[in-house]
């Protein structure tokens, strides 16, 4: 291979400038951006959640209501992302091996959520499965609302990180455990499942971090009722009684919360990168259990 | 894997189920709700002048915060892929933020920055410049939920067309801007472009940022999302349906163009 010297031999400070006004320059003003934009409203949250002290943050968020709804969105968020972890990898298998009239229609549709505002969303929900509900199921103003609502919007998320995995699978595995007597069910189960699992870990996380946050599609479908409050919705409750440093110390939490997702995000994809999709040796980090051990022996 | 036809059609059936139950039977049902009494009533709601204001200033915030979240996407894509740089990671990282945060996070982010006991209270006040419950805090809520996608798009494509065109050109004598324009541009475009397709998308839709900080004036500091739910609140289902339906098609668009997209980025 070409790779070790040629690679070496292309200084990291070849090719493109950014035109105009250089590297240092260019460096200063987008992280100017990006304080302006991102890093000082964010500021400004965490500064105000601590305004009145430590002792106070913490009585915020465990006063009776913040807390229900952290533990309410905690949950709802991950009932939602096993139910489309599931849904998702069949999705993905189905757009990915499968044939069948219309596939280009539904893959295309599956980004349906990223792209409709998520207060449609909440509208179309409200009244496909509220009391005017023309199929007779009356589902809004109660937990399982939050959870369909939920649902609808991460649903891209699983779907979009396996499916790439999917594609770039080599085959010969599968055939050689099929050859060797495997079932369909056990060739998923030692074979394809653990190849899936960065991407299916990637694509739970990043899910897990948007349905934590999810305000729009909840708010009219799922609304403010005490046990279906969100912390999101909590939030904007507290803003407008004007509790803001209350607002602002469950904000925190939540913050926090999606950061983590974040972070395990880019572990995970630093570990794909590091051992090459695909290759069996770091799964079994990622999932204790003992799915991973196909090709070790 | 070799799926028998029993198993096969199981997951045919769960999968498909699954995709017409949650998206494409409410896609369906928008269209027929608004439609339901003829084109008049939803027309009606659009083109009266709350609907028509809403329109524009949606308009008006997708002009501002797409253009300037492209520029600064394709100039901070640049920068971590051709300048290796210790900090890099740490651009990188704050650049994620915006797809982790909840919207009314952000919303409650720059109300607190802006607002009366805020930061910059004092001196705003004395410029006489409002940014809260007006047009310019609308726009900074949307610059900043749809920072990340042209970044996010663009780096890999940049990483992937390597840097050997663009060595070439400034062997041949091209200038920084020429290389840029003549070289990386035209390979990055299509990356570019579905990440303004997503930026678009994610701007004209916005609500939860956005209501924090607008205060949802009718008339005034409404965008088409809150627009929506102002009608819904009120009882005027026509009025919301009909945004609505805008706001679908504009998806159904967005959808359109990222598939358009997507293909010839594969090509």
């Amino acid at each position: 291979m070409e790779a070790g010297t040629l690679t070496r031999s292309r200084a990291p400070r070849a090719g493109l400038r950014l035109p105009g006004i250089g590297a240092g320059l260019g460096r200063g003003m987008v992280v100017l951006y990006l304080s302006l934009i991102v890093l000082l409203p964010l500021a400004a949250l965490t500064s105000q959640s601590l305004s009145e002290g430590l002792g106070h943050f913490w009585q915020q968020v465990t006063q009776p209501q913040a807390l229900r709804s952290l533990k309410l969105t905690l949950v709802a968020s991950l009932i939602v992302v096993l139910i489309n972890a599931f849904f998702g990898t069949i999705l993905a298998w189905l757009l990915v091996r499968d044939h069948f009239p219309g596939k280009s229609i539904v893959n295309a549709v599956i980004d349906l959520p990223f792209a409709l505002p998520t207060i449609v969303a909440s509208l179309i929900l409200i009244e496909l499965w509220g009391d005017k509900s023309p199929f007779g199921v009356h589902l809004a103003g109660t937990p399982t609302a939050v959870v369909v609502a939920l649902m609808f919007v991460t649903l891209p998320f699983v779907v979009r990180a396996v499916q790439p995995l999917l594609m770039e699978m080599d085959r010969e595995m599968e055939e050689a455990a099929a050859s060797l007597g495997a079932g369909g069910f056990t060739v998923f189960r030692r074979i394809i499942f653990p190849n899936l699992l960065p991407g299916l870990g990637a694509g739970v996380a990043l899910a897990y971090a948007r349905a934590l946050g999810e305000y729009g599609s909840v708010l009219l479908f799922a609304g403010g009722l005490p046990n279906t409050m969100v912390s999101s919705v909590f939030i904007r409750q507290q803003i407008e009684s004007g509790n803001d440093t209350g607002a602002a110390a469950v904000s925190v939490v939540l913050l926090l919360a999606s950061l983590l997702c974040l972070a395990i995000v880019s572990l995970i994809q630093r570990w794909s990168l590091r051992h090459d999709r695909g290759s069996s040796e770091f799964i079994p980090t990622l999932a204790a259990e003992g799915t991973g051990h196909g090709g070790g022996q | 894997m070799t799926a028998n036809p029993a198993s096969r059609w199981t997951l045919r059936v769960l999968g498909l189920g699954y995709v017409l139950l949650l998206l494409l039977v409410p896609l369906g049902f928008i269209f027929y709700k608004t439609f339901e009494h003829g084109i008049a009533p939803p027309l009606d709601a659009i083109t009266s002048p709350d609907g028509l204001h809403a329109l524009k200033l949606t308009l008006l915030t997708v002009a501002i915060a797409v253009p300037l979240n492209t520029v600064f996407g394709i100039a901070c894509a640049i920068l971590l892929v051709r300048h290796s740089f210790r900090g890099n990671f740490l651009i990188d990282a704050a650049i994620n933020l915006p797809f982790a945060i909840s919207p009314i996070v952000i919303g409650l982010s720059l109300f607190l920055l802006y607002g009366t006991t805020g930061w910059f209270e004092p001196g705003l006040a004395e410029a006489g410049i409002k940014v809260l419950f007006s047009v310019p805090g609308m726009v900074l809520a949307c610059i900043f939920v749809s920072l990340p996608f042209v970044v996010r798009e663009t780096v890999p494509v940049l990483q992937e067309i390597g840097t050997e065109q663009e060595q070439a050109a400034s062997t041949l004598g091209a200038d920084a801007w020429q290389t840029f324009w003549r070289v990386t541009l035209p390979a990055i475009r299509w990356g570019v472009a579905y990440g303004v397709v997503l930026t678009t998308a994610r701007v004209l839709g916005e609500f939860g940022a956005v209501s924090v900080v607008s205060g949802s004036i009718s008339g005034q500091t409404q965008t088409l999302p809150l627009f929506v739910e102002k009608q819904y609140e009120n009882f005027n289902l026509p009025g919301a349906f009909g945004a609505s339906v805008l706001l679908a098609l504009l998806a159904l668009t967005t959808l359109l163009a990222m598939n358009f997209l997507k293909r010839k980025e594969d090509a």
